[in-house]
């Protein structure tokens, strides 16, 4: 059973006047384990096929299966709570809480679960978390004392903490330097390959693309393209060729 | 989200805008203070006057002439001449429980001492008098039953009158006095009784044979009021409804007709004073209390803001699986904690504000403490129900739209 499975997926803006197509009709499934890349121009709507596979946001029309439920069946709780536990969201800004610590940010979903954990065993998870992305000595830093590519890493870090079976990325290395953009395309092969996690990430870069298994292209609110990777790239090994920052 | 959490988060909500939240608990802080400063003085007075009053014993019972309950007219104190001094025979000896009983003749007088002089009130009563007031006697004696028999001209001066005329700690038993230009033998002088209620010095008084009053002084038959004492305090009630059987029956009033007297125990003057007082406490606070609502459609007004500012706050809340209800949680949580802090430091300040009052004006004050547990529930209901507003907007927002909201 798939994932993610979407089908005729549509969906319409009405801003004014004026109707915006922002998806004509997406079928698409993904697999267990899958790492995949949606490509595409901007405005191809790969944001918007985001929110709706992150239950943010419904299609004007089409279905979506989430392991085999049908999302619009949902309640707003229940839409709720399958953000909260299922899927770990990595946006395109952060969305970060501002005056609130990198700990405290990774922590709030944590809050959120119906079984709630004792704050030391918070506190204890979140730090995990932060340092699977680096991030240790900068848990007590508030996101605008921190840098983009660290910022990028405490949005990371909040969308592994509930250990959720799929992780929506969108545009990870949009703000980032080359050598930071492979150091989180790591982490995401890690998550991949050692945990079993679904991976969806939207680039528009190319290169990025190719560390996944499978690229999807889109244009005009359309897939045009969904091939297999055969050159797979492999970030820790980019790495470890790369040199130091002094 | 436990409710602890959401407390905590709400505190560090409130504590990142200090100045905001203290601008808005400032509604709250009025209210409250204004509500529980008005009642604490409203009813230490009302508490003053009760014990001043009662502390004139409270097993006495008081009737004068004229009914002052029936409406239309009202007359002064004793200004129907209907009570004699039958009817002091008449409850005397058809009323058990009857301890002590007086008749009182009162008027004013000018009272002369050599060349001193002095206007004071001139109280005519019977040997009781003192037992029924529990008054000591310091220097003499009161009057005796023949002086009254024989409507003698002897005075019993009060410690003011007697101060004003012969100087103080003197003791002026034997010498002779004029009232109204009539001669009277001074026999004693009273102990200090100081203030009754409402300022008036009951030492500032001349005591004299009703007899000699009626007679000698006023040329009449009347009497305005009796005092009598009970024989213990849980026998009044029962003493002052037998008094007015006797009284009706003595007055020969038919079934129907108005009493035209009026009995009235300690009890009841207490109650009578309070009320007034009563009525002006509750409407003070009453007008206090409005503010209370002012206060809270402040907090309305600053949670709606805030709700707006945060909108992407709750947006990413949301987006990682905050219920609506978790956040509606929050705003309220917040709209309460900033009414019952306004409302905790209200009552602390109210309670200073009395407490000043007290030490500076020697103004009694007493908060109730049902007062205090009513002004923390009106905070705790004014941030709910002024925050529910607010918090439900907050709740209801798509987590997309407010994701998006720059
Ligand atoms: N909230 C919105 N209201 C109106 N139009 C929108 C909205 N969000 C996206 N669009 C439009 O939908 C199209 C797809 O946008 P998006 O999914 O963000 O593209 P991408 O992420 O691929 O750049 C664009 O033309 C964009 O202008
Ligand atoms: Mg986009």
């Amino acid at each position: 059973m798939s994932v993610i499975s979407v089908r005729d997926l549509i969906k319409t803006y009405e801003v004014g006047e004026v109707k915006v197509h922002a998806l004509r009709g997406v079928t698409l499934s993904i697999e267990q384990g899958e790492f995949v890349a949606a490509t595409g121009p901007s405005g191809s709507g790969k944001s918007t096929l985001m929110h709706i596979l992150g239950c943010l946001d419904h299609p004007t029309s089409g279905q979506y299966f989430l392991d085999g439920r049908d999302v619009a069946r949902l309640s707003r709780n229940e839409l709720a709570e399958v953000r909260n536990r299922k899927i770990g969201f990595v946006f395109q800004g952060f969305n970060l809480l501002s005056r609130t610590s990198a700990l405290d940010n990774v922590e709030l979903p944590l809050l959120y679960t119906e079984k709630s954990l004792k704050t030391a065993e918070r506190h204890k998870r979140a730090m995990e978390a932060l340092k699977a992305v680096g991030l240790s000595e900068r848990a007590h830093h508030h996101p605008n004392q921190l840098s983009g590519g660290q910022q990028q890493r405490v949005a990371i870090a909040r969308a592994l903490i509930n250990q959720p079976s799929l992780i929506l990325a969108d545009e990870p290395t949009g703000n980032l330097d080359s050598r930071t953009s492979v150091e989180v395309m790591g982490i995401f092969q890690r998550l991949n390959m050692e945990h079993g996690i679904t991976v969806l990430l939207i680039t528009h870069e190319h290169d990025i693309a190719e560390y996944a298994t499978r690229i999807v292209s889109f244009k005009d609110g359309r897939i045009r393209d969904d091939v297999q990777v055969t050159n797979r790239r492999d970030a820790d090994t980019e790495l470890a060729s790369m040199p130091a920052i002094a | 989200m436990s409710p602890v959490m959401t407390t905590r988060i709400a505190l560090k909500a409130l504590a990142r805008n200090k100045m905001r939240t203290a601008l808005t608990m400032l509604g709250m802080i009025i209210g409250v203070s204004a509500v529980i400063t008005l009642v604490g003085l409203g009813n230490g007075a009302q508490a003053r006057i009760e014990a001043q009053i009662k502390a004139g014993g409270t097993n006495l019972v008081t009737i004068n002439a004229g009914n002052f309950t029936a409406g239309g007219v009202r007359g002064g104190s004793g200004a129907a001449a209907t009570l004699t001094i039958d009817d002091v025979e008449a409850i005397r000896k058809e009323v058990p429980n009857v301890q002590y009983i007086t008749p009182g003749v009162n008027m004013r007088g000018q009272v002369i001492a050599g060349n001193q002089n002095w206007s004071t009130r001139v109280q005519g009563t019977d040997v009781d008098f003192p037992l029924i007031r529990e008054w000591p006697i310091r220097y003499g004696s009161f009057f005796s039953t023949q002086d009254v028999n024989s409507a003698a001209k002897v005075a019993v001066l009060g410690k003011t009158v007697s101060e004003q005329l012969f100087g103080p700690e003197v003791d002026p038993t034997g010498q002779v006095i004029r009232v109204r230009n009539q001669p009277f033998k001074v026999i004693g002088v009273m102990g200090s009784k100081g203030q009754a209620g409402m300022g008036d010095d009951q030492d500032d008084t001349l005591f004299a044979p009703y007899t000699t009053v009626q007679k000698k002084l006023m040329g009449q038959q009347y009497i305005q009021s009796i005092t009598l004492s009970a024989a213990n305090a849980d026998a009044t009630s029962d003493v002052s409804n037998a008094v007015s059987v006797v009284m009706r029956t003595q007055h020969k009033l038919a079934n129907g007709d108005p009493d035209d007297f009026t009995v009235r125990t300690q009890e009841d003057i207490a109650e009578i004073r309070t009320a007034a007082l009563d009525t002006m406490t509750n409407l003070l606070a009453g007008i206090a209390g409005v503010s209370l609502i002012v206060g809270g459609i402040g907090i309305m007004n600053i949670m709606l803001v805030s709700v707006t500012e945060r909108t992407r706050e709750i947006g990413i809340r949301m987006a990682i699986g905050a219920k609506g209800w978790d956040v509606q949680l929050q705003f309220l949580v917040e709209a309460v904690v900033i009414s019952l802090l306004g409302g905790g430091i209200g009552i602390a300040l109210g309670f200073g504000m009395a407490d000043l009052a007290t030490r500076f004006w020697e103004f009694p004050t007493q908060v109730p403490p049902n007062a205090v547990a009513m002004a923390f529930g009106f905070s705790a209901a004014t941030g709910i129900i002024f925050g529910f507003y607010p918090a439900r907007k907050a709740a209801a927002l798509d987590p997309i739209v407010a994701l998006r909201y720059e």
